[in-house]
């Protein structure tokens, strides 16, 4: 017999109780701390930060921690934080041509100004499953080499200055912010940038690697890729000029692509760029991919119909918050449709019945 | 109690403020979908975020607030709506339709006529109630910029050549005020009579995507139909097992594994106040029936 249910509050409570005994595990098994994962898992970490669109890795690993390592969870801990935030100001753009770098490398020239830095890279690691990691224990210190005192200076300068690649005019308009006005299509490059840069790491991946294989192909050569610390700076009004607030890492990624030219253009290369906090090189690529792929009006090339070069498309479903969020959803009761088309169904089968006997 | 760490109903002052601006616009052009700089809320995009983010703007600290999920208020997302205004406004909640000054629904409109001063807020999904004829946003506002509704007649009349009727059941589209075609959000098309002339102030938001729309009060909303297939409101032809009421919409609960079902009215408050007055329906536990 059926009575009206009652106590979704104390099933909600208890719930939660469960999974904070959940996340706990083990209660024999030492606590993770916020330290730890902060510099243990720094690439969840940096990941967090990025998706979440807020750089603060004590808060990242904290939210990994509580969202028992669902790194998209994590994001939306931080998303939701994020949000209550005042806004008080903007820095100045962060000069990433004086980076500090720990990696820097290019894949069109062997050598170049400011060199190759291989940094610390899972590259040209054998995926061999360490089972001497499983039994801890020091490690052995990593050789030291002293800093490089010269200027790293972009590969695309490089290129612009013999006139092979496009020219990106300096332009001062404030770049808009999507978290503070609705999207509105079509988008700015600044804007699509800005929503590449939180996009879910996956979709953009998977979207750059679907231009790799032809949907939307754009011929990418990694120009440069660079990992390490900026200084942000900010503008004191009242003092009439800019400090220095602290150091973010960033990895930026330009891509430089073959361009036979168009109605509009000369053959010459041109450009797809990626900035995201942190490290997180292949989000970063991907980045840099799909940017080039949602260029194609901008240089007068044809619209292949690939989804990677769809505004809408790429704008609309980057965003795993949003994406989780509805896709979740309908786990939610929906009683009420469902109960609507129930009565829809039996009522077109009864008519389909009905007329079925009436031509019998 | 409320939690001191934010503010008020928990968004900051200026976004009340844009919120509340794009609500001004939004009655000022009943039916028109205004896009608004949807926050990031601490329950997921599809959750109800858009409502939130209205009541949110909507709420005074004298307000009565009542939330229901499925017409029920004892639904799990009801509850933890609920909750969160409670912990992050502290305002006072209710069940009762008729004492609250703000409902947060989902899905359904109240059995018990709203009155003037009440306002209801919907929980929308998908605001466009072009989307599934035109995956396109730029293209879906072109088509209400130029009042070009062809496409939803097309598409109604298809269901009528196939199916001898139209075949949607819910979020049925409606036109308001002689302009802009509107979704009602996913209710059942036997709550669309009570979209129109409503006394209430009527709200709709949808937060992941970032729109508000609304109908002020006594608005002229049309179920769209055809001449020779007019519009039916419909719902389960059965009285309520509970309470024994005739008129309210009805939820189908399976009560045994060989195909036995009873049905209850889906807003419990209402069903509720029924018994309350004595009226029994046919599986009432026994007792004076008043049906």
């Amino acid at each position: 017999m059926y009575v009206a249910v009652k106590g979704g509050e104390r099933a909600i409570d208890a719930a939660h109780a469960w999974l904070a005994e959940e996340r706990r595990g083990d209660p024999a098994i030492p606590e993770l701390t916020v330290p730890q994962i902060r510099e243990q898992m720094a690439l969840a970490v940096n990941r967090v930060m990025a998706e979440g669109s807020l750089y603060d890795p004590d808060l990242a690993a904290l939210a990994i921690k509580q969202a028992r390592g669902d790194l998209i969870e994590a994001v939306f801990l931080i998303r939701a934080y994020r949000t209550t935030l005042p806004r008080f100001g903007a820095s100045r753009p962060v000069d990433t041509a004086a980076m500090a770098v720990d990696r820097r490398i290019s894949a069109t020239f062997k050598d170049l100004p400011g060199g190759q830095v291989l940094g610390p890279t899972f590259d040209y690691t054998h995926r061999l499953l360490d089972f001497a990691l499983a039994a801890g224990g020091e490690l052995p210190s990593a050789p030291q080499a002293p800093a490089r005192d010269e200027p790293v200076p972009h590969v695309t300068g490089l290129l612009d200055r013999d006139g092979l690649i496009e020219e990106q005019p300096r332009d001062d308009t404030p770049a808009p912010d999507l978290t503070r006005q609705p999207l509105e299509l079509p988008a700015t490059r600044a804007l699509r940038l800005q929503a590449l840069a939180r996009a879910d790491e996956g979709f953009t991946l998977s979207l750059a690697y679907s231009t790799q294989r032809g949907y939307g192909r754009t011929h990418a050569f990694v120009g440069e890729l660079r990992i390490g610390r900026v200084a942000v700076e900010v503008e004191l009004p009242e003092l009439g000029l800019a400090v220095e607030i602290g150091e973010i890492e960033l990895t930026e990624c330009d891509t430089v692509n073959q361009f036979k030219g168009s109605k509009s253009e000369p053959p010459q290369f041109t450009r797809g760029y990626g900035l995201v906090m942190g490290q997180s090189e292949r989000k970063a690529i991907s980045m840099s991919l799909v940017d080039r792929a949602l260029r194609w009006q901008e240089l007068g090339e044809d619209f292949a119909g690939a989804p990677a070069q769809d505004e809408e498309f790429v704008l609309s479903h980057c965003d795993n918050i949003q994406s989780t969020g509805f896709l979740e959803h309908i786990k939610l009761p929906h009683y009420v449709d469902f109960q609507a088309e129930l009565e829809l169904v039996r009522r077109m089968r009864r008519e389909a019945a009905q007329m079925q006997e009436a031509a019998e | 109690m409320t939690d001191q760490a934010y503010n008020f109903a928990y968004l900051d002052e200026q976004t009340k403020r844009m919120i509340r601006r794009a609500l001004l616009k939004a009655l000022a052009v009943p039916g028109y979908q205004v896009p608004f700089a949807s926050r990031e809320m601490p329950m997921p995009y599809g959750w109800g975020t858009g409502g939130v983010q209205v009541t949110a703007a909507c709420l005074t600290p004298d307000d009565r607030l009542k939330v229901i999920d499925q017409g029920a208020d004892d639904t799990t997302n009801a509850v933890s709506i609920r909750r969160f205004f409670q912990r992050t406004a502290g305002v006072e909640t209710t069940e009762h339709t008729a004492e609250a000054t703000v409902i947060q629904t989902r899905h359904r409109i109240p059995e018990q006529p709203l009155s003037e001063g009440q306002i209801l807020v919907y929980q929308v999904p998908i605001p466009e109630p072009l989307r599934f004829l035109e995956p396109r946003e730029t293209e879906t506002r072109k088509m209400h910029e130029l009042e070009e509704y062809g496409l939803m007649h097309v598409k109604l009349y298809e269901d009528i050549a196939r199916h001898g009727e139209i075949a949607t059941a819910y979020a049925y589209p409606v036109k308001v005020e002689g302009r802009y075609v509107m979704d009602p959000s996913p209710i059942p098309k036997f709550d669309n009579p009570k979209l129109a002339g409503n006394p209430a102030i009527q709200l709709f938001g949808a937060g992941r995507e970032a729109r508000i729309y609304a109908l002020p009060p006594y608005s002229d909303v049309v179920s769209l139909d055809f001449e020779d297939h007019p519009f039916t409101a419909s719902k389960a032809d059965h009285a309520c097992d509970l309470c024994g009421s005739a008129t309210s919409y009805l939820d189908e609960v399976i009560t045994d594994d060989r195909g036995t079902r009873m049905f209850v009215c889906s807003d419990t408050d209402f069903c509720a106040s029924r018994q309350a007055q004595g009226h029994r329906g046919r599986l009432s536990p026994q007792g004076d029936n008043k049906p």
